[in-house]
């Protein structure tokens, strides 16, 4: 059979359907209803906002947060079900939009999903919304079979009313309970007696996601669907001062081109190669304004002064540091610095936006579909009640597409312009690497004071550099105070606490905000303390003749259980026996996200050249609610990590990123990739998050794992640009 | 316009013959488990086979290919009703997190075993030089062993 293809504005590609193409428009979530009016009856019956049980048994679940590959979609199901006492086989989830969150009165809550808060801060709604959903399935069998509910039982969503043995399933009663008024209390299950929760399932989503059936944002197809490709300008604060849109109006394909806000411009054709190809060749001008010279050395000139700044904000303090450190026998110190670094998704940032005068609709892969619908309003010059945003399965997200929906802004921008049109935007990969939000740039000064026994009298830690709450909302920060850059170093608290107990502490901020956009990235605040941190406990206990675990273990007699995880990974990694031959180890602790975590990292340096052979990561989440997607977030996490200590750094000269793809913005391939060994201990009473703690750990293990091999100090990240060759 | 073999159906695509591979699959023929992801060949998102060797379809025009290679995507790699052994593993172990460099990663898996049906960890660490994010590297290691194996059912 021979067919003929062509990207066709009706967006019905011929012989596509029979070489196994899956994704067509009506098959994402409210395509059909914004775009042909074929508008899908919305799962029935309801049983309440979290579930939904279809006459064949089916159980919906629905999921506010979003999935990006960190589980959280299987997870919150696993909680779900749990208290539903449904068929776990049978469970299906959706995603309720903004749309719907807003109209009903935010019925499924936050839909951030970020700073690994997916499961720990919507745990207990979400297992109410099972119990309830349970406790109402069981009340309409009981009223049908004229029986108190307390006779009844449930399992696998089959109710049973004990003294008869008569039977009825969830997707008979379903739409009687549908009727009923949610109860007043709804206990929860201790969790020792989880079934479905706390158990290493399998992800829901897997199988879609191994054979191209998985749409994701960059994937979708509208019917009558146009591309647009964008260029803002490269400078940061820069503007755009004029295009000619003549030069490329006759190029094949493209259809207009727009300017955007006062910064960018885009071509706007049949597909998005032609778009791209167009764009290219479009002869733009820019107004380059007041950063046209910034350089990377002038922003580390400006964070170098900070360190020595006379104040700071001070975000823990306890005695007299400095005092401390001028009468300790010995002074130690050390200046450590880490750099700009890119979230570098897959999935570059992408949204398609159908805009006319009475209602503007996206589809975008977003980390918040509140803030991806407060964008959509914002640019569309619509109230958010006429408009809405559905959520697509994130090709990546880390932080990129949480707090800002820059690409939102833009994608409604193009389609306003053309009303009636739904337009995909698609940044190239060098578009997403100009115009990230980077990781903070910051730098350390530690000034430590040990007693003649060599205890740690008296630590000084002075981070200087960006905020990136003062970044992204700056209305969140008091005089002059970000409380959240001193993460993993609180005096208490449940998110992120030191964990070492030293008689005169002071850590303190001085704020330094290069004109660089900061971004919340994966392990945000914690990557760089913990560097800063573990790696100077390493050069005090250095310095004090001391084995790094036993100083440490010294200063940790009040903090039991950031030192168990601390213990965990120093006896499985065999800490104080022999490694293999030119192997050396290195140990990183730090709390974070409301997790404990630790890790120790074997590293071989052959010729200068370093090799990671293993890392032993221990994490105690409180409650384990799926062991197996702890495991690959913690193998993962070490993927991130690395990548950040070895390779990832993003420079600026004139005013712009220089790295703009992945020939010079290297990332850590299987090559690169240790073995990872996850111990996960969870102790219980508190729900700590997972997808990012681990990251810290990755890079302070590894470089103190460097020391005991080379006796050489990497305080500069990333660590590739280190001369590791003997002396 | 192109002439292109693709999962087993020759096709004519209106196209720009300087369109790369990829942007034709994904936009003519409508066929999107091939991602883009850099554009450079760097990533590996965009592998398919052609001829049975994992290429980057993101760096080569479609003026390049004609009727006579075979070009084989993500979606024509499993026989009819039964995943190809690569998939199958890669269920088995639950390889995929956000799954967005997925597909190449089983492509490129799938053309490594066709040549070295046993391979050894130093030739799977050296010949997938895909990149993923979210940190799946282990796991597919895992998974094209366990693919190599044979210990996948592959119903």
């Amino acid at each position: 059979m021979s067919v003929t293809a062509r990207a066709s504005r009706r967006g019905v590609l011929g012989g596509a359907a029979a070489l196994g193409a899956f994704t067509f428009g009506f098959h994402i979530p409210g395509a059909g209803r914004a775009a042909a009016q074929t508008a899908a009856a919305p799962a029935k019956p309801e049983v309440n906002a979290w579930v939904v049980i279809r006459p064949d048994e089916t159980v919906v679940v629905r999921i506010a947060r979003s999935e990006m590959g960190q589980g959280t979609l299987t997870g919150l199901a696993q909680l779900v079900a749990e208290e539903l006492e449904c068929d776990w086989a049978r469970v299906t989830t959706e995603y309720p939009t903004p749309g719907e969150n807003l109209a009903r009165n935010r019925a499924w809550g936050n839909m951030s999903t970020g700073g690994s808060r997916g499961i720990r801060e919507s745990h207990e709604y979400v297992r109410k919304g099972g119990a309830s959903a349970r406790m109402m399935l069981v009340q309409a069998a009981a009223n049908g079979w004229n029986v108190p509910p307390g006779e009844c039982r449930v399992s696998k969503g089959v109710i049973t009313h004990a003294p008869t043995g008569r039977t009825t399933t969830y997707g008979a009663v379903a739409e009687a309970a549908a009727r009923l008024p949610p109860p007043a209390d709804v206990p929860l299950k201790d969790p020792a007696s989880w079934t479905i929760a706390g158990k290493p399932l399998p992800r829901l989503d897997t199988v879609d996601k191994t054979n191209g059936k998985q749409v994701y944002g960059m994937d979708l197809r509208l019917p009558g669907m146009l591309n647009a490709a964008i260029l803002d300008c490269p400078v940061f604060g820069g503007t755009l001062r004029s295009f000619d849109a003549a030069a490329v109006s006759a190029m094949p394909g493209v259809k207009r081109v727009v300017p955007v806000g006062d910064t960018a411009v885009a071509v706007v054709a049949d597909t998005w190669w032609q778009a791209k190809t167009a764009l290219e060749k479009l002869p733009v001008v820019w107004d380059e304004g007041p950063n046209a010279g910034l350089s990377s050395a002038a922003i580390a000139e400006t964070l170098k002064a900070g360190l020595d700044a006379p104040e700071g904000a001070v975000g823990n303090r306890a005695g007299d540091a400095r005092a401390a450190i001028a009468g300790a026998a010995r002074k130690v110190e050390a200046v450590y610095s880490y750099p700009f670094q890119h979230h570098a998704t897959m999935e570059p940032m992408n949204a398609t936006a159908l805009w006319t005068p009475e209602r503007c609709e996206v589809w975008t892969p977003t980390q918040n579909g509140e803030a991806a619908l407060a964008a959509t309003a914002e640019a569309s010059g619509l109230p958010a009640s006429r408009c809405d945003v559905h959520k697509i399965h994130l090709g990546g997200g880390f932080g990129r597409r949480g707090a800002v929906h820059d690409w939102v802004r833009q994608a409604v921008a193009i389609a306003k312009a053309m009303p009636g049109t739904p337009v995909k935007l698609l940044w190239s990969r060098e578009e997403d690497m100009a115009h990230g939000r980077y990781h903070p740039v910051t730098q350390c000064k530690l000034v430590g004071g040990l007693d003649a026994e060599g205890n740690l009298t008296g630590l000084h830690m002075r981070i200087s550099g960006q905020s990136i709450v003062a970044g992204i909302f700056p209305q969140n920060i008091r005089d002059g105070v970000d409380q959240a850059v001193f993460q993993g170093l609180y005096p208490g608290g449940a998110e992120g606490p030191i964990g070492y107990g030293i008689p005169h502490l002071l850590i303190d901020h001085a704020m330094r905000n290069p004109p660089v956009p900061p971004g919340f990235w994966r392990g945000v605040n914690l990557n760089q303390n913990a560097v800063y941190l573990e790696c100077f406990m390493d050069e005090l206990a250095h310095a004090a003749g001391k084995d790094p675990l036993e100083f440490r273990r010294a200063l940790m007699r009040n903090h039991p259980k950031h030192l168990a995880v601390l213990n965990a990974v120093a006896e499985r990694a065999g800490w104080g026996t022999p490694a293999a031959p030119g192997v050396h180890r290195g140990l990183a602790q730090i709390m974070g996200f409301g997790s404990y975590v630790a890790a120790c990292a074997e590293v071989s340096v052959r010729d200068g050249q370093l090799t990671v052979h293993r890392i032993v990561a221990a994490t105690d989440p409180g409650h384990a609610v799926n062991p197996q997607q702890i495991a690959a977030q913690v193998e993962g996490s070490f993927v991130y990590g690395l990548t950040a200590a070895l390779h990832g750094e993003c420079t600026v000269a004139n005013g712009r990123m220089q790295e703009l793809n992945f020939d010079t913005y290297p990332m850590m391939r299987m090559d690169e990739m240790p073995k990872v060994e996850t111990i996960i201990l969870p102790s219980g009473g508190f729900w700590g998050g997972v997808g990012e703690p681990t990251i810290a750990v990755a890079a302070p293990a590894v470089l103190n794992a460097v020391f005991a091999a080379t006796g050489k100090r990497v305080r500069q990240l990333p660590l590739r640009h280190a001369d590791l060759r003997s002396a | 316009m192109a002439k292109l073999n693709v999962n087993g159906q020759v096709i004519d695509v209106e196209v720009d013959g300087e369109t790369p591979l990829l942007w034709a699959i994904r936009e003519q023929i409508g066929l999107t488990g091939t991602k883009y992801g850099c554009g450079i060949a760097q990533c590996g998102a965009c592998t398919v086979h052609v001829d049975g060797v994992a290429t980057r379809s993101c760096s080569t025009p479609v003026s390049s290919y004609g009727p006579e290679q075979k070009i084989v995507t993500i979606e024509g790699l499993a026989q009819p009703g039964a995943p190809h052994p690569v998939q199958a593993a890669w269920v088995a172990l639950d390889v995929p997190q956000c799954g967005f460099c997925q597909s190449g990663m089983i492509m490129a898996a799938a053309a490594l075993l066709a040549a070295n049906p046993k391979p050894s960890d130093t030739d799977i660490r050296s010949e997938i030089t895909n990149i993923c994010r979210c940190g799946t590297y282990n796991r597919v290691q895992a998974a094209i062993r366990r693919a190599a194996d044979g210990s996948v059912n592959n119903g």
